[in-house]
């Protein structure tokens, strides 16, 4: 049973909403157009011959249905979103002022370079603060979002291999611990993935690493914190180990928000790395914006960095935009439009000088702070996977649940009712039911702590016994109740159809 | 009834005379959940032991199933992208991933067999 069972369709003030199509009242308008003069076609014997299906609505029946349609939508504005992984953090308001001003909401690329000295400065500057977050030489500014700098920093890998002879390396090494994207990443480039193992403890097995490395291997990506939650503490070997073995160590860097003003990425000795702006310096994402990835680069790939990037003369800023030439002679080419996502780097800039060294160091001891706090609390029920402190994200396994016959994804469907986006589940794939939790610095203790009890009170009700069949029945009081995610993933419906009765109207118009 | 084998990655294979049939076990499919994509390797592709050979996807997650053993594949079950669920419904029958060849019998050997798939399922349950 998933339809609410009022006479209305309505739950309280949630209101049913049908598709806009479905609404549609033939001829009614919400603008009152002067009828299309009869004007001599140059389309040849093209007729149209049915109506085109555009629903009839008018304002206020258009107004009400996409206001409705964003009251469903959950984000971080509304509320807890520990999406592990995910770094659902809060956006300042003040990010979105800044990104507001006109002379940087309405430039256009295409703009004389004299004209655009401020936004150059500003890329300029946001280059320098992550260079300076990270210690590293470079930065390339362009990729437009996570996988995107992947890409960016393994193009930068290849071209680097392939300028010093190094061109048959064909391998990447990725351990079961990375992000999912890391090894469709490699496959995109063309390389070969292989898989590291794990230890028992969540870490990569940096002996079987070893064993892998050798003169095919052209690169070790590894995400740091790992997706278990743990940071990395091999780092410093692996990378030594890495570039004895000739090959270059890239480091995911999404959940760079637990090491901010804490570890500085090229004492690691990281080759390249991604920053997920759109999580670690607070814009909108997850369907509320685009991202960007900017790609620090060590001393060994700068010089291979994608064009365009900015460069100061000592009077001006320039572009440099053409690869093969001047600084950009070694450079592997272009890999998007213009800049990148100067939006998004507004924003960045925005809450970098906002929160100052003092600001940025806090917040990623609060991320971390907070994630341990969850731990600790709702280990009294569920069972950590992982023995331990962990960094900016918690994960659970399904233990804690055996012999309950419910499942991760029950209680995860009962926190909707609870008003709480769930947790991502059964991610990381190596540990089992996984619940992985990412609460970010932006919770206050008050919504921890409200979690926490609806969390505990689940397990405390799926261990009674005897609750599987009621776990199976959430969310109870969602729009929605339990989705068939089976059947939308076999036979999905990707678009509205009109229904038949539609036919005669189209012959009427053709006659 | 030909000779049944087991891997630690939970794919079962069927020797007959010269040709293998691989799948997931009954075990890996009620891990997975429901199955909503297979992808299964083209005629004549060729395996190395321990290879990625096909693709399985289910609610919770996309997993490899590797080649238990060395050898060419000769066919693709042709039912799985239209009917993934058949994986669910019959893993160790109809809902068979890819024949093969068997270069190195030697390879199936190692493999387990019955009694002790079912011993190491108990060891990890």
């Amino acid at each position: 049973m998933t339809k609410p069972t009022t006479t209305s369709g309505n739950i309280g003030l949630q209101i049913e909403q049908a598709l806009i199509f479905e609404l549609n009242t033939s001829g009614s308008t919400a603008v009152d157009l002067p009828a299309a003069p009869k004007v001599r076609t140059r389309l040849g014997n093209l007729k149209n011959d049915k109506p085109i299906g555009l629903p009839g609505l008018s304002e206020p029946e258009v107004v009400r249905h996409y206001t409705r349609l964003s009251q469903k939508n959950y984000s971080i504005d509304t509320g807890f979103y520990p999406l592990g992984s995910c770094t659902m953090k809060h956006n300042p308001r003040l990010n979105e002022k800044m990104a507001r001003l006109p002379g940087l909401a309405d430039i256009h690329p295409f703009q004389p370079e004299s004209t655009a000295q401020g936004a150059y400065e500003l890329i300029d500057t946001l280059a320098h603060w992550l260079k300076t977050l990270t210690g590293m030489p470079a930065v390339a500014m362009s990729p437009a979002a996570g996988a995107h700098g992947e890409l960016c920093g393994l193009m930068c890998i290849r071209a680097a291999h392939e300028a010093n002879g190094q061109g048959a390396r064909k391998t990447i090494l990725v351990p079961e611990s990375a992000h999912g994207t890391n090894p469709a990443t490699a496959a995109l480039c063309g390389y070969q993935v292989e898989s590291v193992p794990a230890t028992a403890d969540g870490h990569v097995d940096v002996a079987a690493l070893k064993a892998k490395l050798g003169p095919t291997v052209a690169a070790v990506m590894i995400t740091n914190p790992n997706t278990c939650g743990l940071f990395e503490t091999e780092c410093i070997a692996i990378a030594d180990a890495v570039h004895a073995a000739g090959a270059y160590f890239y480091m995911d860097g999404a959940n760079f928000n637990a090491l901010v003003g804490r570890v500085r990425i090229a004492d690691l000795g990281v080759d390249a790395m991604h920053i997920n702006l759109h999580k670690t310096f607070s814009t909108p994402h997850g369907g509320g914006g685009p991202g960007a990835g900017p790609t620090v680069l060590s001393k060994a790939l700068a010089d291979y960095a994608p064009v365009p990037f900015v460069v100061h003369d000592g009077k001006k800023f320039m572009v440099e935009e053409h690869a093969g030439f001047g600084a950009a002679a070694k450079s592997y080419g272009r890999m998007k439009g213009f800049q990148g996502q100067f939006g998004v780097f507004v924003r960045a800039l925005s809450y970098i000088l906002a929160m100052g060294a003092d600001g940025l160091r806090q917040a990623s001891g609060d991320a971390v702070l907070n994630a341990n706090y969850l731990r600790a609390r709702l280990s009294a029920e569920l069972t950590p996977a992982f023995k331990g402190i962990c960094m900016h994200e918690v994960v659970f396994d399904d233990e804690w649940l055996k012999g309950t016959g419910v499942t991760t994804l029950d209680v995860a469907k009962a926190l909707i009712d609870e008003g709480f986006h769930p947790m991502t589940m059964y991610f990381p794939l190596v540990v089992h039911g996984a619940l992985l939790m990412e609460p970010t610095e932006t919770e206050s203790k008050s919504t921890l702590d409200q979690f926490i009890a609806s969390l505990l009170a689940l397990a405390r009700k799926a261990k009674q016994g005897d609750q599987a069949e009621w776990f199976k029945g959430a969310p109870y009081l969602a729009p929605r109740r339990r989705l068939d995610e089976t059947r939308a993933a076999r036979k999905p419906i990707l678009r509205w159809q009109p229904v038949e009765a539609a036919a005669p109207v189209a012959k009427q118009a053709a006659e | 009834m030909g000779q049944l084998r087991f891997t630690k990655d939970h794919e079962w294979v069927l020797v007959e005379g010269n040709t293998a049939t691989v799948g997931i076990t009954t075990y890996a499919q009620g891990q997975l959940g429901d199955i909503v994509f297979v992808e299964v390797p083209a005629a004549g592709k060729d395996l190395k032991a321990g290879s990625e050979a096909a693709v399985v996807e289910s609610v919770k997650a996309a997993s490899d199933v590797y080649a238990p053993i060395t050898g060419a594949v000769t066919e693709g079950n042709a039912l799985l992208p239209d009917a993934p669920e058949t994986v669910n419904t019959d893993p160790q029958g109809a809902g068979w991933f890819f024949k093969m060849t068997i270069a190195n019998p030697a390879e199936v050997e190692a493999l387990m067999d019955q009694a002790a798939y079912d011993k190491y399922l108990a060891e990890i349950g």
